[in-house]
């Protein structure tokens, strides 16, 4: 493991590894997607309409998922003050804000069937779209600040910060929730579930996590190779002629 | 203690003197809750079942207002050297900070508050609760935008930055303390709010106290 | 007290700032760092001052008998006059250097003399908003008079300063060296006497 903390030991790693882990995740997604719409039967309650969740579920447990390697990341950063921690932390950010982005609008398209609304201030997607405001102030951050060893560090502690938060915030959501609704509008028994609807999606569930693993490969590869090129003018042009 | 006591003294001082400080996040305050009679009407049951959360979210806009004065100034002058090289524990300028934007801010909201609120027709009984919610409530808004202000110290277009940062994370202080308001005015009991409320600012305290104080020590490093 | 680099280097902001230094200030001694703009005259300073750290290198402060300092006594041991001036322009002359001499843990009674010092005694209730460069400079240099300590930071101490400032200036120096203390200042002009040199711009 400690092998493959030096950056240069990673990158050829990363180099071999993405290939694998995006063909494998393209083969995962065009399965679960197979099985999601043609295999599994239409829920009895709310018909084909419930196909949707093969593609909310999985989305809305990444954007937690992906919050939690951040925040892992970022300790690991602190701790052992390696920077590929930041690195990696950074590269998740924008891949964690799409996955919360798609469970948003995939749950609003689900709503609109189910609720009649594009919009309903349900717990889940209100702590959803919390959440999505967090990844933005994560990636705000260091979009503001120049130097990427500052942004770095100051990137690590918002992190961390919000990683306190989040069971807060989604405490504090279902507290407000059911004070407002009584009772939820929709609730998904997710251990009921048939297996022939939960295999795909717990295909699906891989398949995201995966395709987030090569992405998040790729854009650390990326991270890496820009910074080097950032050093290597900076030096140039810091030079005495 | 001394140094934590100036700086203190200081902080109070010169957000009564310079702009941006005691009077404009007051003012802010009261402006918004005149305004929303005219965007929502004049109709009396409307705004009071508006009104605690119109209330909070004026507390929480005008938190926000002085926060980009608490410490992206010292960093641009030279203060936060000496305050980082004296023998004063970075958590406790962070808490001198935070104590100096509350006394001038937070404080102000609270006592203006219930002045205010009969504008919204908030129902006299929920006066009390009103102003314990802010009180307990908005030292931990001080504290989550002190950090945030560390946080985007420095920073071009640092002010938004601190917005984006720093109204996420006080959303469950909105919840609590618009609720506990709300419970009251329904005839309900606004108890279990007010310690959720209060409970979340001792969390913000720690949260925010270990937070900001990275981020000056880590801010250049 | 003693001030010793062994081969110190800075990266900052992915940037080699300097490497290689190597100097070494005893007590009553003084070093004069020079070099071109962006040479990192400002940041070997702040590196001296514990603010940031080194990149490479070992920097050590030691007791005149030898023992190293601790982090805290470090800081209590020095100086640093910046380029920023820590004068806001809502507090008064006397109310900034009150401050200072809180944080700093002076005596607050000393506040008077070093105002006096440093010719800014006439100003005691202006606010910093209505003073000129060189005033401002003044109070920030002022600083030094308000507690004894023996390692003093100067960053381009002389901008903005009359002949009359630059000749307190000199006078402080050479009594503070004369009383056991160290200077490690960046100027472009020479205005320490017999001082140590560090060219940063050989450095990077």
């Amino acid at each position: 493991m400690l092998h493959y903390a030096n950056p240069q030991h990673f990158l050829s790693l990363a180099r071999r590894l993405t290939p694998w882990l995006l063909g494998a995740a393209l083969l995962l997604l065009a399965v679960g997607v197979y099985l999601a719409l043609f295999v599994a039967p239409p829920d009895y309650q709310q018909g084909e309409a419930s196909r949707i969740m093969y593609v909310h579920v999985p989305a809305a447990w990444m954007s937690m998922f992906v919050y939690g390697c951040m925040a892992a990341a970022s300790v690991a950063a602190f701790v052992f003050k390696h920077p590929l921690g930041d690195v990696a932390a950074k590269a998740a950010a924008p891949a964690g804000a799409v996955f919360t982005a798609l469970a948003l609008v995939t749950g609003m398209l689900w709503g609109k069937p189910m609720w009649g609304a594009w919009w309903v201030w349900d717990a889940r997607l209100t702590s959803v779209l919390i959440l999505f405001f967090l990844y933005i102030a994560y990636i705000a951050l260091w979009d503001a600040i120049e130097e990427p060893a500052r942004a770095a560090r100051m990137a690590r502690i918002l992190c961390l910060v919000g990683a306190v938060n989040i069971p807060i915030i989604h405490f504090s959501v279902d507290w407000w929730n059911t004070l407002h609704q009584g009772s939820t509008v929709f609730r998904m028994d997710g251990p009921k579930m048939p297996v022939s609807m939960l295999t795909p999606l717990l295909i699906m569930a891989i398949a995201y996590t995966v395709l987030f693993a090569g992405l998040l490969l790729v854009r650390m590869r990326t991270e890496i190779l820009a910074r080097r090129l950032r050093t290597l003018r900076l030096n140039l042009e810091g030079a005495p002629a | 203690m001394r140094a934590f006591a100036a700086l203190l003294r200081r902080d109070i001082v010169l957000s009564f003197r310079s702009g941006g400080g005691a009077g404009l996040g007051a003012g802010f305050f009261v402006l918004i809750i005149v305004l929303a009679p005219l965007g929502l009407g004049p109709e009396q049951s409307l705004l009071q079942s508006a009104a605690p959360g119109l209330i909070w979210i004026a507390a929480l806009l005008a938190t926000l207002l002085g926060l980009e004065r608490v410490i992206e100034p010292d960093l641009q002058d030279g203060t936060l050297d000496l305050l980082r090289l004296s023998s004063l524990p970075l958590e406790l300028v962070v808490l001198a900070k935070v104590v100096a934007h509350w006394l001038t801010n937070g404080l102000v909201i609270c006592l203006l508050a219930p002045l205010v609120a009969p504008i919204l027709f908030l129902k006299p009984q929920a006066l009390w609760v009103l102003a314990l919610s802010l009180l307990l409530g908005t030292p931990g808004l001080s504290f989550i935008g002190t950090a945030g202000a560390a946080l985007s110290a420095g920073v071009r277009r640092g002010g938004m930055l601190l917005a984006l940062i720093v109204l996420p994370l006080n959303i469950p202080a909105l919840i609590f303390g618009a609720s506990a308001v709300s419970a009251i005015q329904r005839g309900g009991d606004p108890t279990q709010a007010l310690l959720l409320l209060a409970a979340l600012s001792l969390i913000a305290a720690v949260i925010a106290s270990l937070a900001g104080a990275a981020a000056l020590r880590l801010n250049e490093d | 007290m003693r001030v010793a680099a062994e081969n110190v280097g800075c990266v900052r902001g992915d940037r080699l700032v300097f490497r290689g230094l190597n100097f070494d200030v005893e007590s009553g001694q003084a070093l004069l760092l020079t070099g071109p703009n962006g040479s990192g005259k400002t940041t070997l300073l702040r590196v001296i001052a514990g603010l940031l750290a080194a990149t490479i290198g070992r920097l050590r402060f030691l007791n005149d008998d030898r023992s190293a300092l601790s982090d805290e006594a470090h800081d209590q041991a020095l100086h640093f006059v910046s380029h920023g001036d820590a004068v806001r322009s809502a507090l008064s002359v006397k109310e900034t250097l009150r401050f200072h001499a809180d944080v700093l843990g002076a005596e607050g009674a000393r506040v008077a003399g070093a105002m006096k010092e440093w010719g800014i005694d006439r100003l005691n209730d202006q606010p910093g908003a209505l003073l000129s460069a060189g005033q401002r400079r003044r109070v920030s240099l002022a600083r030094l008079s308000l507690q004894l300590r023996p390692l003093w930071l100067l960053d381009e101490p002389l901008v903005a300063l009359d002949r009359n400032a630059r000749a307190r200036l000199h006078d402080c120096c050479a009594q503070h060296r004369a009383r056991g203390g160290l200077i490690v200042a960046a100027s472009h002009e020479p205005f320490l006497e017999d001082a140590k040199m560090l060219d940063l711009g050989s450095h990077a």
